[in-house]
Formats: structure tokens, sequence, C-alpha cells
């Protein structure tokens, strides 16, 4: 039987992946969504495993939570993402200081 | 065994496809390789006996957020070549980050301990003769159900806002305007003249 350390580590190495997946495209911000995706993708895998483990239900309904935030994150996300490439011709955003913020 | 070998192969394929979709040149690519590491995280969940929430991440991300960004990819013009000039440069922090937040991972799980868990304090045990969308459906339609509608709200609004935000009203189209054209009444549109012999009419 697989044990639960094999999903934590899986998903401590996803995890990893999205996180360095940010820093190196630090200038394509549709890159940087999908690392984020990734990263919200090792954490479901991470409640999922955790909830199997422990035979609780909650951990899979709270995955679904996170699902639907994902999905809500990515479509605001790229709506701003076309909006900014609508006023500058270009989505690099590693100078993005148009708020002076 | 084949449980072991099918997890191997998700975990392998999943953490593959990760790698490919921050490393690749084409954001297409990208999108095509987080489409693989979805199925195959769909496939991880599988294996331990999550089946609604595997199905459920395969029509969600795949079926929707995944189509969103290959929409959106390649509606827009973007030169890559030029977004990719400091990958080198970043390089460095990057991994120096990700080597430390692994070890970090790494220290935990090796450290975790799960000490005595009370199995009896479990809030939804699973119960073996139900199937697990029937479970979890009884537990999102009764005791998370003000969560559940929490979520509809947050769809809601995430939808309203990309409505929102990327509606624009364009100058200078000819469109339809139903309500002008029932206003419009015959003495607005035509008018009576009486132009004498030789002379033309201003219009």
């Amino acid at each position: 039987m697989i044990s639960i350390g094999h999903y934590l580590a899986v998903s401590a190495v996803l995890f990893t992946l999205g996180v360095l997946g940010i820093f190196i495209n630090r200038k394509n911000i549709i890159v940087i969504l999908m690392a984020i995706e990734l990263i919200l993708l090792a954490v479901n895998i991470n409640l999922v495993a955790f909830s199997a483990a422990l035979g609780d239900l909650v951990g899979q309904v709270f995955s679904m939570f996170v699902l639907t935030v994902a999905a809500g994150e990515a479509a605001i996300g790229l709506a701003i993402l076309v909006i900014y490439f609508r006023g500058r011709g270009t989505i690099a955003v590693d100078d993005a200081n148009r708020m002076k913020g | 065994m084949i449980l072991i070998a099918a997890f191997y192969l998700f975990a392998t394929l999943v953490i593959a496809s990760a790698v490919m979709v921050i490393f690749a040149r084409n954001p297409v690519h990208s999108v095509m390789w987080l489409i693989l590491a979805f199925f195959n995280a769909a496939g991880l969940m599988l294996l331990v006996g999550a089946e609604f929430i595997a199905m459920l991440l395969v029509i969600v991300y795949v079926g929707a957020v995944a189509v969103l960004f290959l929409f959106v990819v390649m509606m827009l013009d973007i030169d890559f070549a030029e977004l990719r000039a400091g990958f080198v440069r970043y390089m460095p922090l990057g991994a120096l980050v990700a080597v430390i937040l692994a070890a970090e991972l790494i220290f935990a799980l090796g450290a975790w301990s799960a000490g005595k868990i009370d199995l009896a304090a479990r809030a939804a045990p699973v119960v073996t003769d139900k199937s697990n969308i029937q479970q979890i459906g009884e537990l999102l339609y009764t005791r998370y159900i003000f969560l559940f509608e929490a979520a509809g709200i947050v769809l809601l609004v995430a939808m309203i806002g990309a409505i929102v935000l990327t509606h624009r009203q364009r100058g200078g189209v000819r469109i339809q305007n139903i309500s002008e054209q029932n206003k419009r009444r015959p003495e607005d549109a035509t008018r009576m003249v009486d132009p004498g012999v030789g002379q033309g009419v201003e219009l």
C-alpha cells in the first residue's frame, strides 16, 4: 500500500516547482498564473492524501472549495491580463508600475 | 503491485509535466503540459479513492481553466522571445529559493510524526457501504451548505468581475437599438415640403 508520505513528497515537489516557476518566469504573467495553478494542485493533492489516510471526508470537501477559488482566480487573473495587454501592448509585468504603488 | 506501479507512473508524469510547464519555451506548450499534469494528478487522487475530486479536477481544470489559458494565450499577440529575456538572470535566485523551500519541506516531512491520532474525533468518517460521491454529497448539502453557497457566490463574483473588466464599448460601429427604433414616430422621420417650381429640396 502506498503511504501518505509518498503523496506528501509528490506534492512537496510540485509546490516547489510552482514557486520556482514564479521566480524564473518573472516577466511572463501567463506562466506565473500557471505556476500558481500548480501550487494549488499541490495543496489539493495534500488535502486528498490526508483525507484518504485519516478516513475523513472533510479534506475532500475542502479540496472542492480550493478548486472553486482556483477557477475564480484564473478567470479574474486572465481578465486583468487581457485589459493590461490592451492598454500596453505587452504582458511584461516586471515593469508594471503604472499605479506607482 | 499494479497500484504501486500506477502511483509511480502518475507521480513521475505529474512532476515531469510540471517541470515542462515552467521550462517550456512556448506558452501554448506550457498549457498542454499543464493539462497532462492535471490528468495525472487526477489519477493520483483516483488511487486513494477520491473519485469525485478526481473527476472534478478533470472537468474544472482541464475542461475550463486550461482551455481559458489556451484561449488567452492564442488570442493575444505576444512576443514570447522577449519575455524570456531575463530567464537566465532570474535562475540563480529562483533556484536558491526553491532549494531552500524544498529543504524545509523535506525537514518538515522527516520530523513529522502523526503522534496519537484520535480517530474517534474525525468530523466525517468514511463509511464503506456508500460511494464516495454519495458521501460527499450528503456532507456538502447538509453540514457545509453555507460554505457551498459561499463558493457559488465566489464564482458569481469572479464571473461578473471578468465580464466587467474585459467588456468594452466600441465606438463607430452601427448596432441595432430596438428601443430607439420603437420610439421613432413618423413625424420625426418625415417632413412635408412644398418646393416651388424649379427649386430643389434642402435635405
